[in-house]
């Protein structure tokens, strides 16, 4: 009888509380793995423009010369490229969902504090070069 | 005397949460012929090809759909990797296919839910992506998207699942079991749900597959094809039937969806169990040259994606032809002769994807 079988469907609604969330009064769930949005350790970054290259958003752009380092976050489809070939692993994927903007304000512009270290300067003899 | 005229439906309409049109040429309340317009929300994805690369265009190729997101990615990696002698490991062609059908779970769970609503059944619709919500849940814990996954990748996939995360995923599957069962008693067994559905739609099985239909409008009338058949990624070490209909009515639609979500289930325990250790992914090097047709079954159908490269990081040419595109000359024959009541009904059950179909 399938009116039986929906009766207990019936009575478990009502007595299970509601399964919605009170958003944005409760936070959303959020995983380890959720992509939130994209942030940048500028202590790291050595401009080399491999995360603007490879962003299929076009939503990053790297100034070297004046050493910024810019994202559109309305541009930004949140796909963790980025984060993925960045060779000095500086960006991260945070879990957190960026709040709603009113307007657009999205550019986020980042100094970049990168120095970069002082080596040893091996230089090799001229000759060598001349020989192959 | 009877007249005859035409009533727009769409493209906003309370039961399609999508712009599709369709003229429809009435007489007394029945509907004689539909005629369906498209092209509200083209956007040329496949231009795209030439600016982006073909390792980034995956992230295009799973923004086509919101709903088979994976598969769509899925389907262009591996046309790509046939076309560059790529071989998958093992641990990836499993990961895709449990990817691919909770993509299968959500999407047809969510049809369930929009089906309900059609025919007026809120308290349904709201149960059933009540549980859906369960296996969203589990895709952005493995994925880290809920709608997009981008998880695929040429050369295999960029994720890994932990063989703790999997266990609990099959567990989490079985609670998910007993209250699609509970559900399934309505949508399938609830005399409401059946007068409403039964010999509405009616697509014959030379004529779904005359007209080319795919998915389950076609398993719908009786017919058995399905590309999973064919063993793609993992599907060939798996225990796959498909599920086929024989009423080829709207209920026959809905039943087979209905059913897919068991077979479902049982696909990813099965893949669970079987699951091989090893790498997730091997570095995809070169350019690709030549054409491939790729093919896959997403929630809605087969879906092909044809690549063709030319020896540059561009491809020359992408172009996708989705289970939506191939439904609709089915669509047309199953709205022939129909009530004008039954439309929103009989639209719904070819489970129409407008985002797929102009991408
Ligand atoms: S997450 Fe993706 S879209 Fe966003 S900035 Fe990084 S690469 Fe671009
Ligand atoms: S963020 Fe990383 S990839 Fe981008 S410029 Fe800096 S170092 Fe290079």
């Amino acid at each position: 009888m399938v009116y039986f079988k929906m009766a207990k469907t019936a009575i478990k609604s009502l007595i299970h509380g509601p399964s919605t969330i009170r958003y944005p009064a409760e936070p959303a769930k959020q995983y380890p793995t959720s992509r939130g949005h994209v942030t940048i350790d500028p202590s790291k970054c050595i401009s080399c423009g491999m995360c603007m290259r490879k962003c299929p958003a076009d939503a990053i752009c790297v100034r070297r010369d004046e050493k910024l380092w810019e994202i559109d976050l309305f541009k930004c489809h949140v796909c963790n490229c980025c984060v993925e070939v960045c060779p000095v692993h500086c960006l991260t994927m945070e879990t957190e969902y960026r709040p709603a903007f009113a307007e657009h304000e999205g550019v986020q512009v980042v100094k970049i504090t990168y120095v970069k270290p002082e080596k040893k300067a091996v230089k090799k003899p001229a000759e060598d070069k001349s020989e192959e | 005397m009877s007249k005859e005229i035409v009533v727009p439906f769409g493209p906003q309409h309370p039961v399609l949460p999508e712009p599709l049109h369709l003229d429809l040429v009435v007489e007394d309340e029945k509907v004689k012929e539909a005629i369906p317009g498209v092209g509200y929300i083209h956007r040329g994805l496949e231009t795209l090809v030439q600016k982006r690369e073909y390792p980034e265009y995956v992230y295009i190729a799973e923004r086509i759909c919101g709903i088979c997101s994976f598969i769509h990615g899925m389907t262009y990696c591996q046309g790509i990797e046939t076309m560059m002698n790529v071989e998958v490991p093992e641990r990836a062609e499993f990961l895709r296919v449990i990817w691919s059908e909770y993509s299968r779970m959500h999407s047809h769970l969510l049809w369930l839910g929009l089906f309900a609503d059609g025919m007026g059944f809120e308290n349904l619709f709201m149960d059933a992506w009540r549980l859906r919500e369960h296996v969203l849940d589990d895709m952005e814990a493995t994925t880290g998207g809920r709608v997009i996954q981008g998880s695929a990748k040429v050369g295999g996939v960029r994720r890994d699942i932990s063989s703790e995360k999997l266990d609990e995923m099959v567990t989490g599957l079985e609670g998910i079991r007993g209250e699609l069962k509970d559900m399934m008693d309505v949508f399938l067994f609830d005399s409401s749900v059946k007068s409403r559905l039964r010999n509405i739609g009616m697509l014959s099985p030379e004529d779904a597959y005359e007209l080319g239909a795919v998915g389950p409008t076609l398993r719908g009338s009786n017919v058995a094809s399905d590309v999973r058949m064919n063993g793609y990624a993992a599907y060939d070490r798996l225990h796959f039937e498909p599920v086929v209909e024989d009423g080829c009515d709207c209920y026959a639609r809905c039943a087979v969806r209905a059913k897919e979500l068991f077979a479902s289930i049982d696909l990813i325990k099965e893949a669970v169990q079987k699951i091989p250790d090893g790498p997730i992914e091997v570095k995809v090097t070169g350019k690709p040259e030549g054409e491939y047709f790729s093919r896959a079954e997403q929630p809605r159908g087969e879906v092909i994606h044809y690549v063709k490269g030319n020896g540059t990081r561009n491809l020359a040419r992408h172009r996708v032809r989705t289970p939506t595109m191939a439904n609709i000359p089915p669509l047309v024959k199953m709205l022939q002769g129909c009530e004008l009541a039954d439309v929103p009904v009989i639209t719904l059950t070819i489970d129409p994807c407008i985002g797929c179909l102009e991408r």
